[in-house]
C-alpha cells in the first residue's frame, strides 16, 4: 500500500514500533484535543515550529484528503449516490410521462416531497436526500469513517504515519476533518446531481413550500443549498462513531461493518414505539427534520435538535476516540 | 551486581506501566464527563427555565371569564401543541380509511379538511396557527416532512396536503354554513377546533349552576403569564369529565392552554397548549395560496355531505359538551354536564349487537359492549370521555357521561 505521505515515509521506512513509541510519548505530553503541544517536546526542532507545524498539519490533511478521494472504492460510493436521484428522476418521469394523472397511487407514498417533483425539478434534490439520507449517505460516510484508522492499521501504514511529529491527536483531527469533507462531498454530489436531473427531465421556477406559501426559484436554490449543509451536518454525529469504532479495531473491514451496522441498528431501535424514551437520543432520530427548512416560516425545533444531538455526538465519541486511540499500542 | 540492576530497572518499568496504565484510563474521563455534562444540561435547565409561577394581580373567576369573553386577539401567530387520549382503539391506517369512506367522498382528496382532522383524535401534533383578522386565518398540521394546511383568505378557504401534493378549494359562505356550532362564520375554520381558545370556549358554554369555575393560581404558558381557570362539574356523579383547566393569558385575556382530565383520572384526554405565541401582524404572503402547478384540486361541490361527514369526527375530538346538541334532528337529555344527545337512525336492527350485519358490523360490535336493560339490548361504545349507546332498534345516546348514565337514558327513553 503506497501512501502518499512522502515525509513521514522517506524519513523512516526502516523504523519500528519503538518509533511510534516515541511519537506517542511526545503527543501523550500535549495539553488536549487541541494539540497545542509546547515546542520543546516537539523532536522537530525549536525555531518556527508553530508555522511548521500548521503547514504540516496542512500537508497531512490535504495528503488525507487526496487519499481519500482518489480511492476507486470513495469514488464507487459517489457513483452510486449520484446514480439515486437519476434512478428516482427518471422513475417519477417515465411514471408521469404522458402527462396523465401525476397522483396515481395516491398520496403519501414514497420518499419525501416526490409528489411535488413533476412541477418542478427542485424538489427532486430534496426527494434525493430524503431518499439517500436513511440508507446510502450513512453507509458511505460509515465505511470512510470506519476505515480511516483501521484501514491504515490493517494495511500496515498507520506507525508511518506516527513517526511524524505532529502525533496521533493531530493525525485523529485529520482524520476526523477528512470525513467531514467526505460527509460534504457526498451530500452536494446527491444535490447536484439532482438538481442536474431535476433541470433536465421537469420543469424549473417559482415552487411552493409545504406550507403552502410561493418562494422565488432563487430562494428555493437558497434552501436547497441550507438543506444540503444541513445534511451534511447531520452525517457528523455518525462520523466520529464511525471513528471511534475505527480506533478500536486493526481490522478496516470490521470497523466498517461495525458502523455501518450501528447505522441500521440505530434506525430500526427508532422504529419501535415501545422505545419511545430513548429515541430522542438515537443520532438518526431528528435526521428527516432537514424538511423544516421547507417550511414557511421555517420550523426550527426539530433543526436545532438535530445539530444538538449531532454536536454530542461527535463531542462524544470524538473524545472516545482521542481517548482510545493515544493510548493505543500500535504494533501495526 | 548486575542482577539488581536489572530488578531495579524492572521494578522502575512496572513502576512506569502502572503510571501509564492510570493515565490511559483518566483520558476515557473525558468522554464519560462530556456525556455527564450532556444529561446533567438536559436534565437541569428544563428545571431552571421554570422561574416559577408569575405574580399577578388577584381577580375572580368571574371576571376572568369576562375576560375571556372580552379578549379581542385579531392577530397572532404561534405554535400549539395537541395532545388528545381518547382511549379509542389504535386502528391504525385503518381509521384514515374508515374517515375517509365516511366522507362519502368519491374522489377521497387528501386534502379534505374533514379526512385530517381525524387525525387529530389520538396522538400528539403540532399545529401552526396564524390569524388576522376574521378574514385570513391558516392553521398548518406539521407533519414529518409534510404539512397540511387549511388557509382561509376572504372568500376562499384553502387546504393544502403537501405530502400528496393535493389541493382542496371551498369558499368562505359555505364553510360558513357548515360551522353548526356558529364559530364557522366568524373564524373560517369551524371544522378544526385547534386552538385552546376554541376548546375553552367550548367548556365555558357548558358553564352554568351545575359547574364550579374557580381560579388557580398563576402559571407560565409559552413564555406569557396566565391565570389559571378551573372548571369543575359540581355534584355531577353522571359525568366523565373530571377536571378542566385552561390557562388564560393576563395580559389578552386569551386561553393559551386547554387541559380536560376525566373522572377516571390518568392522562389528559385533551391537552391543547401553545408552546410558541406572537400578537403581532403575520406576514400577508403567509395566507397567500396559489395551487402550484400540476397539484389535484378538488373543488368543494358537495357542501351539504360534507357537513354530514365533518359532523361525526368533530364530536370526537371536542371535549364534547358543547357540541354535541347539534347534531341532526338531535334531542338532548338531561341538562348540564350529564346532558345526553339521542337521535334515531330509524335503521331498525341495524345496528351491530351480536347479530353483526356483514363484516363491519361484526368489526363494530367486537370493538363495543353488549348492554341490556328496560329498553331493550343495545351496545356501548367507550372511550375515556365520550361514550355511546346504540339499541338495536336504532337509537343512538351519546354524551360525556358513564354508562350506566347512558342506559338510564335509554331506560327513561322509552
Amino acid at each position: 500500500m503506497s501512501r502518499a505521505e512522502p515525509t513521514a515515509k522517506t524519513a523512516t521506512t526502516a523504523k519500528t514500533a519503538t518509533t511510534a513509541t516515541a511519537a506517542e510519548t511526545a503527543t501523550t505530553g500535549q495539553a488536549g484535543p487541541t494539540g497545542t503541544a509546547p515546542a520543546a517536546t516537539a523532536p522537530g526542532g525549536t525555531g518556527g515550529v508553530g508555522a511548521a507545524r500548521t503547514l504540516w498539519t496542512l500537508g497531512l490533511l490535504r495528503s488525507e484528503l487526496v487519499t481519500t478521494f482518489r480511492r476507486w472504492r470513495t469514488l464507487a460510493l459517489l457513483a452510486v449516490l449520484a446514480a439515486v436521484p437519476v434512478l428516482v428522476g427518471v422513475a417519477v418521469r417515465i411514471e408521469t410521462g404522458g402527462g396523465g394523472g401525476p397522483h396515481g397511487g395516491g398520496g403519501g407514498e414514497g420518499p419525501a416531497f416526490i409528489a411535488q417533483i413533476t412541477n418542478n425539478g427542485l424538489f427532486l434534490v430534496f426527494t434525493a436526500l430524503a431518499a439517500t439520507l436513511p440508507v446510502f449517505l450513512p453507509l458511505a460516510v460509515g465505511v470512510v469513517a470506519g476505515d480511516t484508522i483501521a484501514g491504515e492499521a490493517s494495511a500496515g501504514t498507520l506507525r508511518y504515519l506516527l513517526v511524524a511529529p505532529a502525533g496521533r491527536t493531530r493525525l485523529l483531527l485529520t482524520k476526523y476533518a477528512t470525513v467531514t469533507a467526505f460527509c460534504l462531498a457526498a451530500t452536494f454530489v446527491v444535490a447536484v446531481s439532482a438538481l442536474v436531473v431535476g433541470a433536465l427531465l421537469f420543469p424549473l421556477g417559482d415552487l411552493t413550500t409545504i406550507s403552502g406559501t410561493r418562494i422565488g426559484f432563487g430562494e428555493g436554490l437558497a434552501r436547497a443549498l441550507l438543506i444540503a449543509l444541513v445534511v451534511a451536518a447531520s452525517l457528523l454525529g455518525l462520523a466520529a462513531l464511525g471513528l471511534f469504532v475505527s480506533t478500536l479495531t486493526n481490522s478496516g473491514v470490521a470497523a466498517m461493518a461495525t458502523t455501518v451496522g450501528l447505522v441500521i441498528t440505530a434506525q430500526i431501535l427508532d422504529q419501535i414505539p415501545q422505545l419511545h424514551a430513548i429515541q430522542p437520543y438515537l443520532f438518526p432520530h431528528y435526521w428527516l427534520s432537514f424538511a423544516d427548512l421547507m417550511r414557511e416560516p421555517v420550523y426550527w425545533d426539530g433543526l436545532v435538535k438535530n445539530l444538538e444531538l449531532q454536536a454530542l455526538y461527535a463531542a462524544v465519541f470524538g473524545s472516545a476516540a482521542w481517548a482510545r486511540f493515544t493510548t493505543k499500542d500500535i504494533t501495526a | 551486581m548486575a542482577p539488581y540492576e536489572s530488578d531495579d530497572s524492572r521494578s522502575a518499568e512496572e513502576a512506569e506501566e502502572r503510571h501509564s496504565a492510570r493515565r490511559k484510563a483518566a483520558r476515557y474521563v473525558v468522554p464519560v464527563a462530556v456525556v455527564g455534562v450532556a444529561a446533567a444540561t438536559i436534565g437541569l435547565v428544563p428545571a431552571l427555565a421554570d422561574s416559577g409561577d408569575p405574580d399577578l394581580p388577584k381577580i375572580t373567576a368571574q371576571q376572568l371569564v369576562q375576560k375571556i369573553a372580552e379578549s379581542d386577539v385579531q392577530q397572532l401567530s404561534g405554535t400549539v401543541k395537541i395532545t388528545t387520549d381518547l382511549g379509542l382503539p389504535d386502528l391504525g391506517g385503518l381509521e384514515s380509511g374508515l374517515a375517509s369512506g365516511a366522507a362519502g367522498n368519491g374522489s377521497g382528496s387528501s386534502a379534505d379538511p374533514s379526512a385530517k382532522l381525524t387525525e387529530l383524535a389520538s396522538g400528539t401534533h403540532t399545529l401552526r396557527v396564524a390569524a388576522d383578522g376574521p378574514d385570513r386565518q391558516k392553521v398548518s398540521l406539521i407533519e414529518s416532512a409534510a404539512e397540511y394546511s387549511l388557509i382561509h383568505d376572504g372568500k376562499d378557504v384553502w387546504g393544502y396536503d403537501s405530502k400528496s401534493d393535493e389541493v382542496y378549494h371551498g369558499t368562505a359562505d359555505q364553510d360558513g354554513k357548515a360551522g353548526k356550532d356558529g364559530k364557522g362564520g366568524e373564524k373560517g375554520r369551524a371544522e378544526v377546533p385547534a386552538t385552546p381558545r376554541d376548546f375553552a370556549e367550548e367548556a365555558l358554554k357548558a358553564a352554568d349552576d351545575t359547574t364550579s369555575v374557580t381560579v388557580d393560581g398563576t402559571a407560565q404558558v409559552a413564555g406569557r403569564d396566565a391565570y389559571k381557570l378551573v372548571v369543575k362539574p359540581k355534584h355531577a356523579s353522571g359525568t366523565t369529565v373530571g377536571v378542566i383547566s385552561i390557562a388564560v393569558d393576563a395580559e389578552t385575556g386569551m386561553p393559551l392552554k386547554f387541559t380536560l382530565t376525566p373522572a377516571s383520572g390518568g392522562a389528559a384526554v385533551v391537552d391543547v397548549g401553545f408552546t410558541q405565541v406572537g400578537f403581532a401582524k403575520p406576514a400577508a404572503s403567509t395566507f397567500d395560496f396559489t395551487p402550484p402547478k400540476g397539484a389535484k384540486i378538488t373543488e368543494d361541490k358537495d357542501a351539504a355531505a360534507r357537513e354530514h361527514a365533518s359532523a361525526a369526527p368533530h364530536e370526537g375530538v371536542a371535549p364534547g359538551v358543547g357540541l354535541l346538541g347539534g347534531g341532526d334532528g338531535a334531542k338532548v337529555v338531561g341538562k348540564g354536564w350529564n346532558s345526553i344527545a339521542t337521535f334515531d337512525t330509524g335503521e331498525k336492527g341495524g345496528v351491530p349487537s351480536s347479530t353483526g350485519k356483514g363484516d363491519m358490523g361484526g368489526f363494530l360490535g367486537s370493538l363495543g359492549d353488549q348492554v341490556s336493560g328496560g329498553f331493550g339490548k343495545g351496545t356501548v361504545f367507550s372511550t375515556r370521555l365520550i361514550n355511546a349507546l346504540i339499541t338495536d332498534d336504532g337509537k343512538v345516546y351519546v354524551g360525556a357521561v358513564t354508562k350506566d348514565a347512558l342506559v338510564k337514558a335509554a331506560d327513561a327513553g322509552k
